[in-house]
C-alpha cells in the first residue's frame, strides 16, 4: 500500500514539468499555433529561475523570472510567425535550438565563477519549495500524502489547468479564441481581434512552459544546476497536447501517466524483472510514437488539432 | 435613421492590388432600404473586391463609402458590423466543430447570453423570416444549405440592417435557392437593404428590383430589374453582344464504352459514398452528373479513373475490367481525368511549375534514357496556347499565376492531348466566367463530336441541360434517376437531386435509358 503511495506521488511529481509544458503548448496550439520551441521556453525558464533564485534568494522572484524568460522566448516566435507569418515548424525549432543552446551557455559562465565547481540553490529557497503541510488533511493516511503533501508547483499546475478549461469552456474570450484556432477568417469576419489575442496565448503559454523548466532544475534536480536539465521534456508536452486532444483537464492526467513511466525504473524490483535502464528511459518516447500514430489514425472532428494549427493568417490574402 | 436615404453610397471607389492590377476603378454604388440589388460582372470584375471593402477585409485606395448618407471609414470587420452590414460570404466563415450557436455567439459583444435566452432570440428571428435552424447542431454536420442559414442568422442575430450574399446560390439545389429567394423577400419586406451577387442571370431577374453591372473593374450601369433582359444584362456585362446558347450536336453514339455495374465505394467517414451505382457511358455523348456537393460524384470520378478502390461492383472499359489496374494503367487505357477539385491546382496541375513542366507530368515516361526531354512538352504547350488561346506571359510562367479559365484550359488540354477514349471532368466551369465556360463547353463538344465518351460532373443545372446529352442525377450516393436532357426540367432535376423522386426511379430510368 504505502509503495503505492509512494509510486503514485513520485509519478505527479515527476509529470508536473510536464503539465507545464503540456498546458503552453495547448494555449498555442489553440490560437492556430504549433510552437515547437516548448524545450527552449522551458530551458529558458529554467536558468532566469535558477540564476535569479540564486541571485535574490527568493522564490516568487525566481518564480516571476521563470514565467518572464518562457513569454520572451514565446514572444520572439510570436512576432516571428505572428506579424512576420515565418513557417510554424522553422521558428519552433529554431526557438528550441536558440533557449537550449542560451541556457548552457549561461551555465556555464556561473560554473567557472563559482569555486565549488558546482551550483546550489541556497536553503532558504528550497525550503519553500519542500512539499506542503497542511495540519489536519496532510497527516490523513492515504488521502494526506496522495493528495494534500506535494511541492507547491503541483497545485499552482492543476489550478492553471482548471482555470485553462473554465476560460477555453464557459466564457465568450475563450470561444473565441477556439474559434481563432479552427477558422481565423470567421473569427475575424465576425469581429474578433485574431492577432491580439494570438498574441496573449503564445506568450502566457510560453510563460507558462518556463514555470515547468524552473521545475526541472529546483525540483527534480534538486536545486542543483546541471546543463540540459529539461532533457527532452519539452518533446514529450508537445505529444501531451494530442494525447490530452488539446483539452487543458486532459492534460492533468496525462502527464502524470508519463510522469509515471518516468520514474518506473526506480519502483520496478530489479531481482524479478530485469530490463536495461534505458529501457525505461526509452519508454515515455516510445510510447509519444505510439500515440501519435493511433491519433492520426483515429477520425474524430472534435479531437481533432484545431483545424487552422501550423497555418498564418493573413486578413488581405486573395 | 431615415429611409429616403441611401442605406449605403460608394462614389468613385478605387482599390488597387499592387502595381499592375486595379480591381475596382472610381465605382459608384446606390443601394436603398427595402430593396434588393443584384451584383453583376464577370470573373476579375472586381464584385467582390468591392464588397470586401464593405465588410473591412479590405481598404479602399481612394474614394469615399456613405452609410445612412455619412462618410465613414471602414477599417475592420468589427467597423462594418457596427455600421449594420452583415456579409454572407461565398466561403462560409464558420467553424466546422461548433455548433449553430457557438458559431452565432463569435465576436459578439457584451457579457456572454445564457444558452436558453440565446435560443429564445434565435427562435423569434427564425419566424420572422422564415429561417429553419437547429440551434444545438453542429456546423460538420449540416448541408451547405444549413449552414448557410447559420451565416444569414449570424447577421440577422447582430442586428444587420444591410446585408450582402456573395454568390449565395451557386451551391444550392433550386428548391434550396427558392427558400433562400423567399427569406430573402421576407427581409426586403422588413425594410432591409440586400446586395446579393450571382452569376446567375434568370435569378437575377427573378429576386432583384435593380442591377448594378461591373465590367473590369469600373462600373457600367444601374438599371431597373423590369425594365432589363438577360441578354442586355450579358452584353452590359462582356461588353459586346453575346449568344447564350449552349450549342448540343448530334452525333453518332457508340455503345457501352464505359459499363458500371454495381458499383459500391466507402468514404472516408465509413458511410457508403457510392451506393451500387449503375450506369452506361457511351462515346460520343456527354453524360452530365447533377447532384448536391458530397453525393459522390468525388468518389465516381476517383474511382473510375482508379484512385479509390472500391468495395463491390464492376468498371469495364470496353469489355475491360479496370479493376485492380493502377492509375497509371488506366490512364494509358484512355481513360483521361480533368478533375476540378475546389483550388483546381491541388489535382490537375503542380501551381510553381509552368505550362511545359505541366505537360511533362503526363509524358516524361516516353522518352527513352535518364535525362527529360523537355523539347516535345514545349512544343505542345506552345501548340495550346495557340489552339486554345490561354493567355500567360509564357510557357515557364508558373501556372497559378494565370487566370482560372486559362489554368482550366491548360488542364483539360492537356487531357485532351493524351487522346482519351473517355474523359471525366468534374465543375469544368466552376469559378469561370462567360467567355471561358463557353470556351470550356466547346472543347467538351469537340471531343464528343470526336466519339469520346464525356462525363460531366457540373453544379449549374442550366448548363447540364443545355450541354449534355443525358444526365445521372446523384443523392447521397445512389443514383435518384438517369435521365434525357431534352426532355427534363430542372424542378425534376432538383428534386432527384434532394432524393425526393426516388419512388419514381425506375419509371424515369426505364423511360429515358
Amino acid at each position: 500500500m504505502s509503495f503505492m503511495i509512494r509510486f503514485i506521488v513520485a509519478a505527479v511529481v515527476a509529470g508536473t514539468p510536464l503539465l507545464f509544458g503540456t498546458l503552453g503548448e495547448i494555449m498555442n496550439e489553440r490560437v492556430g499555433h504549433l510552437n515547437l520551441g516548448v524545450e527552449g521556453m522551458m530551458s529558458l525558464g529554467a536558468v532566469a529561475g535558477f540564476m535569479v533564485g540564486y541571485r535574490t534568494d527568493n522564490f516568487a522572484l525566481a518564480l516571476i523570472a521563470a514565467f518572464a524568460a518562457g513569454a520572451l522566448g514565446a514572444l520572439i516566435y510570436a512576432i516571428v510567425t505572428v506579424t512576420f507569418m515565418a513557417n510554424h515548424t522553422v521558428a519552433g525549432l529554431t526557438l528550441t535550438i536558440f533557449g537550449i543552446g542560451l541556457t548552457n551557455v549561461i551555465g556555464f559562465h556561473y560554473l567557472g565563477m563559482s569555486e565549488s565547481g558546482t551550483l546550489k540553490l541556497p536553503e532558504h529557497i528550497t525550503q519553500q519549495m519542500r512539499a506542503v503541510h497542511i495540519t489536519g488533511l496532510s497527516d490523513v493516511p492515504v488521502i494526506g500524502p496522495l493528495l494534500f503533501q506535494y511541492n507547491p508547483f503541483v497545485y499552482v499546475g492543476i489550478v492553471i489547468a482548471v482555470l485553462l478549461a473554465l476560460f477555453y469552456n464557459f466564457t465568450k474570450a475563450g470561444l473565441n479564441v477556439r474559434a481563432i484556432g479552427e477558422n481565423p477568417q470567421a473569427a475575424d469576419a465576425a469581429g474578433v481581434h485574431v492577432l491580439a489575442w494570438k498574441y496573449v496565448n503564445i506568450v502566457i503559454g510560453g510563460g507558462i512552459c518556463g514555470i515547468g523548466g524552473a521545475f526541472t532544475i529546483m525540483i527534480t534536480n534538486g536545486g542543483v544546476w546541471i546543463s540540459d536539465c529539461v532533457g527532452g521534456l519539452g518533446w514529450i508536452a508537445v505529444a501531451l497536447v494530442i494525447f490530452a486532444t488539446w483539452k487543458p483537464v486532459n492534460a492533468i492526467w496525462g502527464s502524470f501517466v508519463f510522469g509515471a513511466m518516468r520514474i518506473l525504473k526506480y519502483y520496478v524490483n530489479k531481482e524479478i524483472i530485469h530490463i536495461p535502464d534505458a529501457f525505461y528511459d526509452m519508454l515515455p518516447f516510445l510510447v509519444t510514437a505510439v500515440i501519435l500514430v493511433l491519433v492520426s489514425a483515429r477520425q474524430v472532428r472534435d479531437k481533432a488539432q484545431p483545424a487552422a494549427c501550423g497555418t498564418n493568417y493573413f486578413r488581405e490574402d486573395r | 435613421m431615415g429611409k429616403n436615404e441611401y442605406a449605403i453610397e460608394c462614389r468613385g471607389i478605387t482599390k488597387r492590388f499592387g502595381s499592375k492590377v486595379l480591381a475596382n476603378d472610381e465605382v459608384d454604388l446606390q443601394l436603398k432600404y427595402g430593396e434588393i440589388l443584384a451584383l453583376l460582372g464577370e470573373n476579375g470584375s472586381g464584385k467582390t473586391t468591392l464588397m470586401n471593402m464593405l465588410s473591412g477585409i479590405y481598404r479602399p485606395d481612394a474614394g469615399e463609402i456613405l452609410v445612412n448618407g455619412t462618410e465613414v471609414f471602414i477599417n475592420s470587420p468589427v467597423d462594418s458590423m457596427r455600421l449594420g452590414i452583415g456579409m454572407i460570404h461565398q466561403h462560409f466563415k464558420l467553424v466546422d466543430v461548433f455548433s449553430a450557436m457557438d458559431n452565432i455567439a463569435i465576436g459578439t459583444k457584451g457579457k456572454r447570453e445564457a444558452p436558453a435566452k440565446m435560443r429564445e432570440k434565435i427562435n423569434f428571428i427564425s419566424e420572422r423570416f422564415g429561417l429553419q435552424i437547429d440551434p444545438d447542431k453542429k456546423i460538420y454536420d449540416m448541408s451547405v444549405s444549413e449552414k448557410q442559414t447559420v451565416e444569414i442568422m449570424k447577421v440577422l442575430y447582430r442586428g444587420s440592417d444591410i446585408l450582402i450574399l456573395d454568390e449565395p446560390t451557386a451551391v444550392l439545389t433550386p428548391q434550396e435557392t427558392e427558400r433562400l429567394f423567399a427569406i430573402l423577400r421576407k427581409m426586403r419586406a422588413e425594410g432591409k437593404a440586400i446586395i446579393i451577387i450571382t452569376h446567375k442571370l434568370n435569378e437575377v431577374m427573378s429576386i432583384s428590383d435593380r442591377v448594378a453591372v461591373l465590367r473590369k473593374g469600373k462600373s457600367v450601369a444601374t438599371v431597373e430589374t423590369a425594365m432589363t433582359d438577360e441578354l442586355k444584362l450579358t452584353e452590359l456585362m462582356v461588353g459586346h453582344s453575346v449568344d447564350l446558347s449552349i450549342r448540343r450536336p448530334e452525333t453518332e453514339k457508340k455503345e457501352g464504352v464505359l459499363r458500371v455495374e454495381g458499383l459500391s465505394v466507402m468514404g472516408s467517414d465509413g458511410t457508403r459514398a457510392l451506393d451500387d451505382v449503375s450506369f452506361t457511358l457511351r462515346g460520343g455523348e456527354i453524360l452530365g452528373v447533377a447532384g448536391v456537393a458530397g453525393s459522390g460524384q468525388k468518389e465516381l470520378c476517383e474511382t473510375i479513373t482508379g484512385l479509390l478502390p472500391y468495395e463491390s461492383g464492376s468498371i469495364k472499359l470496353e469489355e475491360m475490367e479496370l479493376k485492380g489496374k493502377s492509375p497509371f494503367e488506366i490512364l494509358n487505357l484512355g481513360v483521361s481525368i480533368s478533375f476540378v477539385p475546389e483550388d483546381r491546382l491541388g489535382m490537375g496541375l503542380v501551381g510553381s511549375m509552368g505550362i511545359t513542366d505541366n505537360m511533362l507530368l503526363r509524358t516524361y515516361y516516353k522518352t527513352p534514357g535518364y535525362f527529360i526531354d523537355r523539347k516535345p512538352a514545349k512544343a505542345m504547350a506552345d501548340k495550346l496556347i495557340d489552339k486554345l488561346q490561354i493567355l500567360t506571359p509564357g510557357t515557364e510562367t508558373p501556372v497559378r499565376l494565370l487566370s482560372g479559365g486559362n489554368v482550366q484550359k491548360v488542364l483539360l488540354g492537356r487531357e485532351i492531348e493524351a487522346a482519351p477514349k473517355v474523359l471525366i471532368t468534374a465543375y469544368a466551369v466552376r469559378g469561370l466566367d462567360i467567355n471561358s465556360s463557353y470556351a470550356i463547353y466547346d472543347l467538351l463538344n469537340e471531343q464528343k463530336e470526336k466519339g469520346v465518351a464525356v462525363l460531366n460532373v457540373g453544379e449549374d443545372l442550366d448548363v447540364l441541360l443545355g450541354l449534355c446529352d443525358r444526365i445521372m442525377v446523384l443523392c447521397h450516393g445512389k443514383v435518384t434517376g438517369i435521365v434525357d436532357a431534352k426532355t427534363t426540367t430542372k424542378e425534376q432535376l432538383g428534386l432527384m437531386m434532394t432524393g425526393a423522386m426516388r419512388d419514381h426511379r425506375t419509371e424515369t430510368e426505364a423511360a429515358h435509358v
